[in-house]
């Protein structure tokens, strides 16, 4: 039986881990190799990168972040973030990465979604999508790291990128992102019932409860956390040993 | 040393890591002599069957390829995996390697999304030398559409999505991996070290 997945995402500027780390017998606290190869250790089924790198001349140091880590860690990488074109998904694909992640870009330039697909296959693309409520019940999609409304509708985008050729969705709701209250059911649901591809879902767990509970409401193929794991709250190892226990399929 | 074979198709350099980091050595090439000295061949393969066999059939490999999968331990990994087989039905009828009977069909799936992408548990069917140390239930990383039909006796491990499929394939010194080694972790890496061994 396919595992639900468990995904741990390292925000990364400048080469450097952004949020906190309390992991054990790691030599450089803020080196994202380290950090990964540690969530590898911990059974992560998959480990994502955000590049929030500001500056041009500092993405660079992404592609070296890579190019480390794909030598040390044998599960699947993920890398999102200041992605603007094919060029760029070719060179972080070619340094080790095995999926690219869009967001801003996919909106400005959906082409893009259809050219990566085109050259490397559409299981390399995934569609990061922000989604928040509107006044009228539906979710409409943000950008810029939620802080632009594009009034564009989360579901029917959704399935857009699907058709354009994207191979799987990272869904993070604004609205529960960072409240630790739980990820956004509704919207998981509701998403996952449009989309014929995968979908990660992502924001608002703060708890075990929090995992299983996305599995087993909705259809979300992975779900996905950072700073629950990043300040080790909770291990990843801990996640997939709980959800296993509830009858939900884990890779232990 | 491995011969990593490079026609120019999928993520190659994360074979050629995972074997680093095991401890051996291997070699990204498409030189015909490379390949001939080699202990080992690795085919590779991300992309469509149609499109794979044509970039291998311009790079002169096809017999190359033929003769030595029966000489010495071969390994194809996922597309490298379909392409041992004698026909493939991807968008067009296409010949394969035809060094294993069987061809590679569109996977049926009972409505379960489409590529199948993920962990999903193995079972031992047939043990042979790569399977050393596996046990019914281990999982490993999958990406695909399409999955080879054969006969059992050359299923050593199958998996199941929706209905049964061939995971590892043998016959003789030919071995083929549907899911990703490099990309399976532990099992993975243990599934190439007992194919670096042979």
């Amino acid at each position: 039986m396919l595992a639900k997945r468990i995904i741990p995402c390292l925000d990364v500027r400048d080469g450097k881990v952004v949020k906190g780390i309390n992991f054990v017998g790691i030599k450089e606290v803020g080196d994202p190799v380290e950090c990964a190869i540690a969530y590898d250790k911990q059974g992560a089924d998959e480990i994502t990168f955000l590049d929030i790198t500001a500056s041009h001349e500092g993405r660079g140091t992404m592609i070296d972040v890579v190019r480390r880590t794909a030598k040390n860690v044998f599960v699947p990488l993920t890398v999102g973030g200041g992605i603007r074109s094919v060029e760029d998904m070719h060179d972080l694909l070619r340094a080790g990465a095995d999926k690219i992640s869009m967001n801003s870009m996919a909106i400005k330039q959906p082409e893009l979604i259809t050219a990566g697909a085109d050259r490397f296959g559409s299981q390399c693309i995934v569609v990061a999508i922000d989604a928040r409520r509107n006044e009228n019940g539906g979710f409409n999609v943000f950008i810029h790291g939620g802080r632009i409304d594009t009034g564009i509708d989360a579901l029917w985008w959704a399935q857009e990128v699907e058709r354009l050729g994207a191979g799987e969705i990272l869904l993070t709701s604004m609205d529960a992102d960072g409240t630790k209250n739980g990820f956004d059911i509704e919207l998981t649901v509701k998403v996952t019932e449009k989309a014929g591809i995968p979908v990660i879902a992502s924001g608002g767990c703060g708890c075990l409860e929090h995992f299983a509970e996305v599995f087993q409401k909705s259809n979300a193929d992975a779900a996905l956390a950072a700073s629950l794991f990043h300040y080790g709250e909770l291990t990843v190892g801990q996640v997939k040993e709980y959800i296993s226990a509830q009858g939900i399929p884990a890779r232990i | 040393m491995i011969a990593v074979i490079d026609y120019g198709a999928g993520n190659i350099f994360s074979i050629v890591n995972a074997l680093e980091y095991i401890g051996c050595e291997s070699v990204l090439t498409s030189d015909k002599a490379v390949i001939e000295q080699a202990d080992k061949i690795i085919l590779p393969g991300v992309g469509a069957f149609p499109d794979a066999m044509k970039k291998l059939e311009r790079s002169g490999l096809v017999e190359t390829i033929k003769v030595q999968a029966k000489q010495k331990p071969f390994l194809g990994i996922c597309l490298g995996m379909q392409l041992l087989f004698e026909k493939g039905f991807e968008f067009e009828e296409t010949d394969g390697l035809g060094l294993i009977p069987g061809e590679v069909r569109r996977l049926e799936t009972n409505g379960l999304k489409v590529p199948h992408m993920g962990w999903n548990s193995v079972k031992i069917e047939n043990p042979c030398a790569l399977t050393e140390g596996m046990k019914d239930g281990d999982m490993v990383y999958f990406v695909h559409s399409y999955a080879a039909v054969t006969e059992d006796k050359y299923i050593a491990l199958s998996s199941d999505y929706g209905g049964r499929f061939p995971a590892l394939v043998h016959e003789g010194t030919v071995y083929g991996a549907q899911f990703h080694p490099e990309k399976s972790g532990n099992v993975g890496l243990g599934i190439l070290k007992n194919f670096a061994a042979l």
